[in-house]
């Protein structure tokens, strides 16, 4: 049988291909999420991508990808008839880190999705890191602070030590913009945002 | 109800080791893991594929040796990975990026933007047309010099079957002491990633072939509940 093939680190100059806005090229995905027709909270998630002494990490990207406002992937795996899928909604989205370590996405909101055997998740965003610094990506999770029931009871944040619980909550405000989370992902340092094995 | 088959883990004695350092917590693999992205064979042009012309002025082309880089994704079952999206980006073949951050002293080339997408077909494979990279220097770790190389980065499959590495090229002396590539302390699993001579899919008079393939996490046999 096959091996599997080794990661190499993204390095820095991956902004012409993989997040292109900017540089005068559009990608295959960006950091709006969400249409004009996409159904859902529409919300704006900010924040920074930063090392273990809290600067910003060199030549980051987050990747996102999360279910539609029913709970449904748009994705042929998913394929449950009790969540709708929207087809002005393809929940896969890319983003770069500034040179501050800022970045930005809009979305909607998502659905709760079910884990195996059906129980309940509370509703989150799947994210990816990529950086510079990195050889292999981070797996993490965005999870709502307005959902406290079901972060209570969902199955990954309960396996996860309480102490760091809240590396994986964003926290919400409204703002002049609309409806703003509050994430920081940082790797390394006491702070260190939760990565998973997945 | 439908069932899945779970995702085999990260081959740790294949992989590089993992930036963060907490330890990794295990999570049971779901729908959010499993489900991913599908790429349909319209999401991209056929000159995205080929870097020698895509970003050339009309009758121009890039400037080096033209190859072609073709290769298969499948899993660690060897099965067709169908619908991925393979995002690759290189220098000139001087060494230089077409990115403002590149601060190299190398010659750019106008007719060369260095980089090119495509998506599997049914039987996993793709292929660019494209020139050979050169190599470049890494002056903040001093007098060093990364070997000539090829980003890739492959989605398909499952969210957790996502994948960024690098293709090499056979006999470059600077892969010796390169951190990048030596981040993989495997040796096999480093030499996987040089690409192959491969003449059958060499082009006569135009361009010669090599070829890279791409394994990405198998599934477990036992399917699990959705
Ligand atoms: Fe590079």
């Amino acid at each position: 049988m096959p091996k599997q093939t080794a990661s190499n680190t993204i390095g820095p100059f991956f902004h012409h291909i993989l997040t292109p806005e900017g540089h005068g090229k559009s990608g295959i995905t960006d950091n709006k999420l969400a249409g004009k027709k996409t159904k859902g909270e529409r919300i704006h998630v900010e924040g920074l991508i930063l090392d273990a002494d809290g600067k910003p990490l060199r030549a980051a990207m987050l990747e996102i990808w999360q279910a539609n406002a029913a709970g449904r992937y748009n994705s042929p795996v998913d394929d449950r008839d009790e969540a709708q899928l929207d087809k002005k909604f393809s929940g896969f989205g890319r983003v770069s880190s500034g040179s501050k370590g800022k970045f930005e996405f809009e979305t909607i909101k998502p659905g709760s999705v079910p884990s195996t055997g059906n129980a309940p998740q509370a509703p989150h965003i799947n994210l990816t890191l990529f950086a510079a610094a990195t050889d292999i990506h981070l797996f993490t999770r965005l999870y709502f602070s307005d959902e406290e029931e079901a972060n209570e009871i969902d199955p990954v944040l309960s396996s996860v030590n309480a102490a760091r619980r809240d590396t994986l909550i964003a926290r919400r405000k409204k703002t002049k913009k609309g409806i703003v989370y509050r994430f920081d992902v940082q790797v390394g340092g006491d702070d260190e945002t939760v990565f998973f094995a997945i | 109800m439908p069932t899945l088959a779970p995702l085999k883990k990260l081959d740790r004695t294949v992989q590089p080791k993992s930036s963060a350092t907490k330890r990794l917590v295990p999570i049971k693999q779901s729908l959010s893991e499993l489900a991913g992205p599908v790429f349909g064979l319209n999401a991209v042009k056929k000159i995205d594929a080929d870097l020698t012309k895509n970003a050339a002025k009309k009758g121009k082309e890039a400037i080096g040796e033209r190859m072609i880089l073709t290769g298969s994704v499948t899993d660690e079952e060897d099965r067709p990975v169908p619908g991925a999206l393979i995002e690759i980006w290189q220098t000139n073949a001087a060494g230089l990026y077409a990115h403002k951050g590149d601060q190299h002293d190398a010659p750019a080339d106008p007719n060369f933007h260095g980089t090119g997408r495509c998506v599997t077909g049914a039987d996993g494979q793709y292929r660019f047309t494209t020139i050979r990279p050169g190599a470049y220097p890494i002056t903040r770790l001093g007098n060093r010099w990364r070997p000539a190389h090829i980003h890739y980065s492959i989605t398909g499959g499952s969210f957790a079957q996502r994948l960024i590495t690098q293709c090499y090229f056979p006999g470059d002396p600077l892969q010796d002491d390169d951190f990048v590539f030596q981040a993989v302390t495997n040796k096999a699993a480093r030499e996987r990633l040089i690409v192959k001579y491969a003449p059958e899919q060499s082009i006569m008079g135009y361009a010669a072939g090599y070829s890279f393939d791409i394994v990405l996490r198998g599934r477990d046999a036992t399917p699990m509940e959705k």
